[in-house]
């Protein structure tokens, strides 16, 4: 039979594209570039490469399964066209909204952390306890360490979790906290005027 | 509207706003006695005698209240922070002002994480245990059996028995010594103790002790000792009625 000549030829990173996207729905937690190699038993690079085809398969718009960077390393999650037949089903992982007191140490955690109840408590001016309780226990945080000396108090840092939850490839995608409006010298002016009227 | 010259008439003080921040940052007014709460009643009050809402000042006001109440509230937790009340005013200021501003950063922080939060709530992913890991295989040298078995032959040896002597304690009985004493009183009228027991062991010469002290309950001997560590001398209880009468009650017990 006269056949056209076969353009598309096997791609030679299909065994392995199909190899992680084995690894991928097998994890529950995003899986980093170091897990996928030494699962795959594969170089860096070509793990690279496969992941890529991957990302086009499973993009956004064209699969319920979407591949995505998060939380430092790799994971599929649904699509954002099926989330409402997801939610008549499943739980967010933060269905209930979290308090005002919950966001600002999150947000403390997120930016300062590894830091103690007590440096939270020293920005946001109340007992931090409660907040930070909440918050291990949905997951968003969790220990990490404690302070030096002697009984020191018990640090925590953000989790994979809260990476996943925000959609963060990582915690350098934070805005950075000067972008976020920096009014110390406006607090600062208003205060010297006070202090500069005292002496007048 | 100028806040900072509401009047203000509280218990602790009198006068315009003004002066109140300028009492307190001088420390010449405990801030521990002014009632914040006052401060904030009265300039609602006057912010209601107007017609239009002074945005302005409002906003100077919140600013300066909230400086004071932070200063309120570490002066009433002193231990808490101690290093604010070890500056001068214009570095309490700039250090409140640099707290003011990370405090509001973070807020801002927050609304950030609200806003992305609601971005991100189509998102559906799986969450739980990891799977369990493969548990590393832990890989041994090579080994010689021979060598095994002599370090296997070292642990199997009997171990020594451990000597009990020492828990071992043998008391003789009471009455022997008893007896004893009496036999030697009734052929010599004076007899040195530690001569006596010289040569036993040390529990078999504490029983004798036992036995000294039954016979002077019983009034049967008299003892004495010149000074403290002195050789205790026994000697015949002087035949008095009194002794006698009691003589036969007493019963003597071995140990």
């Amino acid at each position: 039979m006269d056949r056209p000549l076969r353009l598309v030829v096997a791609n030679p990173l299909d065994a392995l594209a199909r190899t992680l996207e084995a690894l991928l729905v097998v994890a529950s937690a995003p899986l980093s570039l170091d897990e996928l190699c030494a699962a795959a038993e594969e170089e860096q690079e070509r793990v690279d490469l496969a992941l890529g085809l991957l990302g086009e398969r499973y993009a956004e718009g064209r699969s319920g399964i979407v591949l995505e960077q998060v939380a430092g390393g790799w994971a599929f999650r649904a699509s954002r066209e099926a989330a409402d037949a997801c939610a008549r089903l499943f739980e967010r992982p933060v269905q209930r909204g979290l308090s005002q007191a919950a966001l600002e140490t999150l947000a403390i955690v997120a930016y300062l952390g590894p830091c103690s109840r007590p440096e939270v408590a020293r920005i946001r001016g109340v007992a931090a306890d409660s907040a930070v309780a909440g918050l291990v226990e949905r997951g968003l945080i969790a220990e990490a360490g404690r302070e030096d000396g002697i009984g020191g108090a018990v640090r925590y840092r953000t989790t994979p979790l809260f990476e996943r939850v925000f959609g963060l490839e990582n915690l350098s995608q934070l805005p950075r906290l000067d972008d976020l409006g920096d009014d110390a010298d406006m607090i600062r002016d208003r205060l010297h005027a006070v202090s500069a009227q005292r002496t007048a | 509207m100028i806040v900072r010259e509401l009047e203000l008439d509280l218990d602790a003080f009198e006068g315009p706003f003004d002066l109140l921040l300028t009492l307190v940052l001088k420390e010449e007014l405990d801030l521990a006695e002014v009632d914040v709460a006052g401060i904030v009643v009265r300039f609602v009050e006057r912010l209601a005698e107007r017609e239009q809402l002074d945005l302005e000042a409002c906003g100077e006001f919140l600013v300066l209240v909230a400086a004071l109440l932070e200063l309120k509230a570490r002066g009433l937790f002193p231990d808490e922070e101690a290093e604010l009340a070890d500056l001068e005013p214009e570095e309490a200021a700039e250090e409140l002002a640099r707290r003011l501003a990370e405090y509001r950063r973070m807020k801002e922080a927050a609304a950030w994480l609200v806003e992305r939060l609601a971005g991100e709530r189509d998102r559906f992913f799986r969450i739980g245990p990891a799977p369990l890991a493969p548990q590393p295989e832990r890989r041994l040298a090579p080994q010689d059996p021979a060598k095994l078995g002599e370090v296997l032959r070292l642990l199997a040896a009997p171990p020594p028995t451990v000597s009990l002597a020492h828990m071992e304690l043998r008391f003789p009985p009471v009455a022997q010594f008893v007896e004893r004493f009496r036999a030697l009183l009734t052929r010599r009228s004076v007899v040195d103790f530690d001569q006596e027991v010289g040569g036993l062991t040390r529990v078999e010469q504490a029983v004798a002790f036992l036995a000294l002290l039954e016979l002077r309950r019983a009034n049967q001997i008299t003892i004495s000792q010149a000074a403290p560590f002195a050789p205790i001398r026994i000697a015949r209880a002087e035949e008095t009625a009194a002794a006698n009468e009691r003589t036969p009650a007493w019963i003597v017990h071995s140990a």
